[in-house]
């Protein structure tokens, strides 16, 4: 039995990179992966034969522009199908606009003149804000106390360069920092279409409808992303998300990582104040003493850890950490091409008709119904790849909102949101329900199961203002410093948040390496 | 008329009412945990006198009391309070605390174990929510069961003769242990415990059994100088035994508002219950910090020169800094001395060159007095009666 210095749990992107970054350094670790396969959120999960497995994510926004370098994903296997994807906001009727360049830089369809300048100033103010915001991402979060040995001098960069917009637009930051999206869109445009798409793209994920309050940071978060150095640039890999995945186990591998699938870890065994080690499911035992979980924190704390291992306010805090999970994954495999009114297949196709299309379709949900009306993101993988699938064949993926995270009958509901799914799909592009083969809905409790992530939340945990910085995943635990000593956490729980960006691991790996051993 | 609101109502009467309120000759009458209870039923020297000289019956229906029971109660004892509840055998008590996170202290009290997996834990505050909360994870029911029970304090050097005479057979009964008793057709445990630091007895019924435990001992206890005491005889009492009260001694971490009042069991010389080897309890990792560090403050027992009693004196080194306050002061009836409790800076623990700040009422003119004060050890008095088993006979 070989041993390990550093036993990294789960292989999604933040383990990976984690795992990636301690190897490099003469680490030896070891990863441990539940699923078949590593890549977390980016692997692929069997769906129907001949058909490539989906992968839960399956658009890239937020990949660590350091996690891709250092990793040297692209050696790995990562190649762009397009890394600067175009949307087609889809309408019922044939009259799509096309959003073209990162977050819709020219616009193709019926809006006016008005509504074209209105639109080139607020995004613009979007990017900037988004901008100044974004080396927060890579860092430790501050701590509240004194003399805690707090970045400052970075700090203070981030608020000079907030500062250095000028007096009115850091007035406007501090305006519109906590506002809601749909105010914000209102306040500015009225192309019903433009502001459904926009509407969808701020609310992927969250728990937020565009009109609750606090829903314009997570899109200022999702914002400060980038593909290939382009700022809110979408990006689809050949291949689907499944490569991302692929490479960058592979890249863990080539710096040392050991990778073990099919070994789910049941217990971190501690003796009260240091880690010694974790129990797998099937009882095996394994010793090491760093454990970096990159599981979501309230799983780690109350599943892994456990209560009678943490004090008893924190057990409490990590009780009401909030992950409430709104979007479902549609996959569909169809023997052939749909058409969507003529819309180009290969854009990412958004199915929101207005701002209040995607606020109808979380009303429901809020009560633990599912909508008459979803609203979704649509990617067609293999119009870009078509060894996904059999020739001329084809597979839709589809993150569909609002999902009730928890609904008195599950199956039950995922018949009605797969129901509602398929009609509005038809609605857009007539004569689909024809061509489908198999169709899969995973509701958010699917996605808990399958993937782990608690409440199927996108950011393994809520990404709401009461949870972001200091206070993600629990104050007290946001420097990726677990309460036992020799655990560290490292999950989309943590901050930043989620997303295929392996962030939050590369920040924990950092802030291990700046503890020393 | 319309239902009081629950901030509205009077003042509940304990089981014992009928006989502690014909008794109360000077109807004083405090709130204590939403009762009424006597302050003082007519003489407060003589009622001290007797705790120290014969026995005394004291109400403590409204202390407050929980019920842990389940296959995790030890375990989620042990991981709510610093001392091992799995070494408490069953039959024992022990004195015990508890912390939040931080380390700092939310109450005290005493622990009971009544079954291997049956405890029953006293305290003076009430936290079922924070109970509930230490409760997750472990298979444990916790209740609060102070309405369910009836309990009478008896103390003093004839408490264990009033017993015996009453009928019940407490000779082998030691300090700390318990035992069950049959009594008018229900059940009486009788624990040797209590909070005068003297010979003496908690005794535990149903609220059925109040007045027929009253009376029985009432009766037996004639001849032995028996007496009802209320709670000013009993601070009395306890500041000798150097015994702290949460809200008095010091401020309890749910109700504290000033960061810098918060106190560590390490801060109020409760560090000796710390159980450190027996793993995870709440605050334990943030009391290692604090050991390492040093606490900021500590807790001591004082003997103030003078006669009078020295309740919320402020304390300075050399006569000019400020390095802590009383807590608690009396002049003590049975050591003829002035004492007190005190939170004072840590590295004043030892005491040398402290004086008192007096300031005494004297026919509405204030004499202020500073008074030198010595560190002392606690408890300032501790009888062998009180160790003894079988008690003597007086
Ligand atoms: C419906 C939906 C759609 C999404 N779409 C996108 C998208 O298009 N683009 C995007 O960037 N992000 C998307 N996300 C978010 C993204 O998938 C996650 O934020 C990301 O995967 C988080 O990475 P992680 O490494 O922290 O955790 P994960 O990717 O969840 O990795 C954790 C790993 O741990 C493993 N594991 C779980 N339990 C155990 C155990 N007990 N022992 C061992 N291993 C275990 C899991 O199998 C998993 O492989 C989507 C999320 C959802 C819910």
């Amino acid at each position: 039995m070989p041993s390990f210095d550093t036993i990294v749990i789960g292989a999604g992107p933040n383990g990976l990179a984690a795992a990636h970054r301690l190897a490099s350094r003469g680490d030896r670790v070891l990863v441990l992966e539940r699923g078949t396969t590593p890549g977390g959120g980016a692997a692929g999960a069997e769906f129907a034969p001949g058909f490539a497995a989906m992968p839960l994510a399956h658009l890239s926004y937020n990949l660590d522009a350091r996690v891709a370098r250092t990793m040297d994903l692209p050696r790995h296997g990562l190649r762009w199908a397009n890394a600067n994807l175009a949307t087609t906001a889809l309408s019922a009727t044939g009259a799509h606009l096309r959003l073209e360049g990162p977050l819709g830089l020219t616009l193709t369809g019926e809006v006016s003149d008005r509504d074209r300048a209105a639109w080139a100033g607020l995004r613009a103010r979007l990017l900037r804000f988004a901008g100044v915001l974004a080396p927060l991402r890579g860092m430790t979060p501050p701590r509240l106390a004194k003399g805690v040995g707090n970045p400052m001098g970075q700090l203070a960069k981030i608020a000079l360069r907030a500062r250095m917009m000028g007096a009115d637009e850091f007035r406007e930051l501090g305006r519109i920092f906590l506002t809601n999206v749909h105010d914000l869109l209102d306040d500015e445009l009225e192309t019903p279409l433009l502001k459904g798409a926009l509407a969808l793209d701020a609310t992927l994920g969250i728990w937020l409808g565009p009109r609750s309050p606090n829903s314009v940071l997570p899109w200022l978060d999702r914002l400060a992303g980038a593909t290939d150095g382009a700022q809110a640039a979408l990006g689809l890999p050949m291949g689907g998300m499944a490569t991302l995945g692929a490479a960058m186990a592979r890249a863990a591998e080539a710096a040392g990582a050991t990778i073990r699938c099919n070994a789910a870890v049941a217990q971190i065994l501690t003796d009260g104040d240091t880690v010694q080690g974790l129990r797998l499911a099937d009882g095996e035992e394994l010793s090491a003493a760093r454990i970096v979980s990159s599981l979501a924190p309230k799983t780690t704390l109350l599943s892994l850890v456990g209560a009678r291992h943490l004090d008893a306010g924190q057990t409490t805090r990590a009780r009401h950490l909030k992950t409430r999970g709104g979007a479902a994954k549609l996959h569909l495999a169809l023997s052939a091409a749909p058409d969507f009114r003529g819309a180009a297949l290969g854009d990412r196709l958004v199915i929101a008709g207005s701002e209040h299309a995607v606020e109808r379709a979380f009303n429901p949900a809020k009560y633990g119904r599912t909508p008459q009306a979803p609203v979704m993101e649509i990617v067609i993988p293999t119009v870009h790849d078509p060894t996904l699938a059999p020739a001329g064949q084809h597979i839709l993926s589809a993150i569909v909102q609002y999902a009730p995270p928890a609904p008195a009958d599950p199956d039950a509901a995922r018949t009605a949101m797969l129901d509602a799914s398929l009609r509005v799909l038809e609605d857009h592009a007539p004569g689909i329900g024809a061509l489908i083969l198999k169709a899969e809905m995973l509701m958010p409790h699917d996605i808990e199961t399958r993937w782990g992530l608690p409440g199927g939340n996108w950011h393994a945990g809520e990404l709401s203002v009461e949870q972001m910085l200091f206070l993600r995943p629990l104050p007290g635990l946001s420097q990726y410093q677990g309460p036992i000593k020799g655990l560290w956490l490292a999950s989309a729980g943590c901050h930043p948040g989620g997303g295929v960006s392996g962030t939050a691991g590369w920040n924990a790996a950092l802030a291990m390496e700046r503890a020393g051993k | 008329m319309t239902d009081l609101r629950h901030y509205q109502t009077p003042l509940r009467q304990t089981p014992f009412h009928p006989r502690t309120s014909a008794a109360n000759r000077l109807h004083a009458w405090a709130p204590w945990a939403g009762y009424a209870t006597v302050q003082t039923y007519d003489d407060l020297a003589m009622e001290h006198s007797a705790i120290r000289n014969a026995a005394t019956l004291y109400d403590l229906c409204p202390m407050i009391k929980y019920r842990i029971e389940g296959t995790d109660a030890a375990a989620c004892l042990n991981r709510l309070t610093v001392r091992d509840a799995d070494r408490l055998a069953v039959g024992g008590v022990h004195y015990t605390v508890w912390c939040d996170d931080a380390g700092h202290l939310i109450d005290d009290g005493t622990l009971f174990r009544l079954a291997p997996d049956r405890y029953r834990l006293c305290c003076q505050e009430r936290h079922l929510p924070w109970l509930l909360d230490s409760a997750f994870g472990f298979d444990v029911r916790i209740t609060d069961e102070t309405g369910e029970i009836a309990a009478l304090a008896l103390q003093g050097p004839t408490s264990a003769v009033v017993l015996r005479a009453a009928g019940f057979d407490i000779d082998t009964l030691k300090p700390f242990r318990m035992a069950e008793f049959p009594f008018a057709g229900g059940h009486l445990t009788i624990s040797r415990t209590g909070f005068t630091g003297d010979l003496g007895y908690e005794l535990w019924t149903t609220p059925d059994l109040a007045l027929p435990l009253w009376d029985s001992l009432t009766d037996a206890g004639a001849l032995y100088g028996l007496r009802p005491v209320g709670s000013e005889a009993l601070n009395i009492a306890r500041l000798e035994a150097g015994f702290i009260i949460a809200g008095q001694d010091f401020t309890p971490a749910p109700h504290c508002l000033r960061e810098d009042r918060l106190r560590s069991p390490l801060e109020m010389g409760l560090g000796w219950l710390i159980d450190w080897d027996k793993g995870q309890f709440t605050g334990r990792r943030a009391l290692l910090r604090q050991r390492e560090r040093g606490p900021h403050w500590a807790f001591v027992g004082l003997e103030i020169e003078g006669n009078v009693a020295a309740e919320g004196a402020i304390l300075y080194h050399n006569r000019k800094t400020e390095i802590g306050v009383i807590t608690g002061a009396c002049w003590s009836p049975t050591l003829k001395t002035s004492i007190a409790l005190a939170q004072v800076k840590a590295r004043h623990a030892k005491g040398g060159n402290l004086w008192a700040e007096i300031y005494a009422l004297r026919e509405l003119h204030y004499a202020r007095m500073m008074m030198p004060a010595r560190v002392v050890a606690r408890p300032f008095f501790n009888p062998t009666r009180k160790r003894q088993t079988p008690p003597g006979k007086l």
